[in-house]
């Protein structure tokens, strides 16, 4: 029936694929949880109805407000993420690259430090 | 065996350093400062900040001098760089001296700003050149995806300019609104960017007008997918109806000074990307992309001049009134190659007189950055008699007055599109140029024919502190603003030797 559709419809196809992906990816979800379900016994107990927290009693609502702080440091860690994102597919290359990929990077990461070093000079990297 | 494979050199770029001396030298001297006043904590005296930020634009400015008489040269002419990464013409170089132009009076105007406001400091200078250095690599850009890099340093920039007024909330909000906007609108730039890209197999804009002058696109769905969402994200740029929603928000929370660079140089540059990619990349695509920009441009048009007229708030009656030369600006964009010169030109007048109409709003707005209410304005005529006298010249002059530059602005744009026979573009431009005409003079009313009502303890109007290096910005903008009204032929021969070219790899 595949072989039917005109080649115009290529691209339709390919999606066709993503399609059983997903579809296969949730007949098996189902599978394994509905299984779960009816074979595993069932004692309600309130504290198995809390927000998971990775093992720790959970603190609060979920509502509340987290500090501003982290702010400044989500900011400061995407910097150096997109910096690592990338030095690393440079650094398979080095040598392809030669001196003239040594020196650019070398510009990316010196900009970058001058922002670090203004962060620092201003006081945003200490804890208050 | 994977580790021993040879790896083989790559072709590295060939780097014309004094090509690029215009967004070096500003890059270079924002970073520069940053370094410095990271280094000592003390505050850098008063003023130096703001002078530093005008000789590094200025330099910047006299650097594009040689390069334009280059570009002139017919045994040298445009060239690409980097790879063709990055294109050296006219066209790129009359928009980074706008640029440049705007870095100049912006810190002129912002010194006395910061001190008034109680927030000196110089991180407002090196963003300014930060943001018009990522703005020169945008308007040189020769590739779609350097493009959007540009836009991006542009914009950031221009994000933390408008909230830098951290005290006053109206400020933040404008922030937040300009960020949350400007980074849906890249995201479908670069949506439109990705989809050029797979219906042409290139993201140089050169090579794109190669293959699409030597290639017929059966199957052109893609492509044009791709130049709606372009034109959807210059649209948020250029604050034109329909995209044009923050506008009004962000421009009066903005700090003024700050506003004056959103409305002139970001304006500019997005304008100067858009006509490049329309214009000139895709210009065999004008059929299919000239009915959506005649929509945006009447659009703009009837909406920016026809709520203008409706505001009190002056700053926010201006920042419609952008919106209006928004428009103007697109019919100038819609009339192709044909309007290219005459946009220039426009862009050109229009960044003198916005910036000197925002100049005198921060003037007017005093300590707190509040007061732009038309009462405000009440009796200025009498208190402050030049600035009052400066601001009507700049109003006279958006309103397309003869004898100042908005006249042949305006004319030059109008003459394109009825050249191109779009008759119907130009009657509508005609007739929002005279809807507009009447909230200018509405302001100049309020200037000099009303009063505060207080004459009898001899108040006659608000008292404005005016900054010397402000007023030195107003003087330049109002000096230029005539100056293009009244021998405009140099200049529109500038615009016109301001030809955008494109490089390509690909014969």
């Amino acid at each position: 029936m595949l072989g039917q559709l005109s080649s115009a419809s290529d691209s339709l196809r390919q999606y066709l694929t993503v399609a059983i992906f997903i579809g296969l990816g949730l007949l098996l979800a189902g599978v394994f949880l509905g299984l779960s379900f009816l074979v595993r016994p069932s004692r309600d107990q309130p504290q198995k109805y809390l927000t998971y927290e990775s093992g720790v009693d959970p603190v609060g609502t979920g509502w509340s407000q987290s500090q501003v702080r982290y702010y400044i440091f989500a900011l400061l860690f995407v910097m150096f993420d997109v910096e690592a994102v990338f030095i690393f597919p440079w650094a398979t290359q080095v040598e392809a690259y030669g001196l003239f990929g040594l020196v650019e990077m070398g510009v990316f990461v010196g900009i970058l430090l001058l922002g670090l070093v203004y962060a620092w000079r201003k006081g945003v990297l200490r804890w208050v | 065996m994977m580790f021993a494979q040879i790896q083989r050199a790559l072709p590295t770029p060939e780097v014309t350093w004094s090509a690029l001396a215009p967004q070096l030298i500003l890059m270079v001297g924002g970073v520069l400062m940053l370094t410095v006043v990271s280094l000592f904590k003390k505050q850098p005296p008063k003023g130096v900040s703001a002078a530093y930020a005008v000789i590094v634009a200025a330099a910047a400015l006299i650097s594009t001098i040689p390069l334009w008489h280059r570009v002139l040269n017919p045994k040298e002419g445009p060239t690409g760089l980097v790879s063709n990464a990055i294109g050296l013409d006219g066209f790129s170089l009359f928009i980074t001296g706008l640029l440049c132009i705007a870095v100049i009076l912006v810190a002129l105007v912002a010194d006395g700003y910061l001190v008034r406001e109680g927030i000196e400091g110089p991180e407002l200078f090196v963003l300014l050149l930060l943001s018009a250095s990522g703005g020169v690599v945008m308007v040189s850009a020769n590739d779609l995806i350097v493009m959007f890099i540009g836009l991006e340093i542009l914009s950031i920039s221009a994000y933390v300019m408008a909230a830098m007024h951290a005290r006053r909330l109206s400020s933040q909000e404008a922030g937040i609104k300009y960020f949350v906007l400007g980074a849906f609108a890249s995201a479908f730039l670069l949506y439109g960017i990705a989809m050029i890209y797979g219906a042409t197999g290139s993201t140089n804009l050169g090579d794109i007008q190669t293959f699409l002058s030597q290639n017929v696109l059966l199957h052109d769905g893609l492509l044009v997918t791709g130049l709606a969402l372009m034109l959807v994200g210059f649209g948020f740029k250029i604050g034109a109806v329909p995209f044009h929603q923050w506008t009004p928000d962000v421009y009066q929370g903005a700090p003024s000074p700050v506003t004056a660079f959103m409305a002139s140089a970001v304006k500019a540059a997005a304008f100067a990307g858009m006509i490049r990619v329309f214009s000139v990349t895709f210009g065999t695509y004008v059929l299919d992309w000239r009915p959506a920009v005649f929509a945006l441009a009447t659009l703009s048009l009837l909406a920016g001049s026809i709520l203008a007229v409706v505001q009190t708030n002056v700053k926010r009656m201006l920042a419609y009134s952008s919106i209006s030369h928004a428009g103007f600006i697109l019919v100038g964009v819609h009339a192709a190659s044909k309007g290219t010169s005459a946009a220039l030109f426009y862009l050109a007048a229009y960044t003198f007189m916005v910036i000197g109409s925002f100049a005198v709003v921060t003037m007017v707005g005093r300590t707190g950055d509040g007061r732009h209410s038309l009462d405000d304005y009440k009796g200025l005529g009498r208190s402050r008699p030049a600035l009052a006298l400066a601001f009507a010249v700049l109003l006279l002059a958006q309103a397309g007055a003869p004898f100042t530059g908005g006249f042949f602005a305006k004319f030059g744009v109008i003459a394109a599109a009825a050249s191109s026979h779009n008759w119907s573009l130009a009657i509508i431009a005609m007739l929002t140029a005279a809807i507009s005409a009447f909230l200018y003079l509405r302001i100049i009313v309020f200037m000099y024919f009303e009063d505060t009502g207080d004459a009898s303890a001899g108040v006659h109007g608000p008292s404005v502190r005016i900054p010397r290096a402000a007023s030195f910005a107003i003087g330049i903008a109002v000096v230029a603003t005539l100056a293009l009204g009244i021998i405009p032929q140099p200049f529109i021969q500038l615009a016109k030797d301001a030809v955008p070219q494109l490089s390509s790899s690909t014969p």
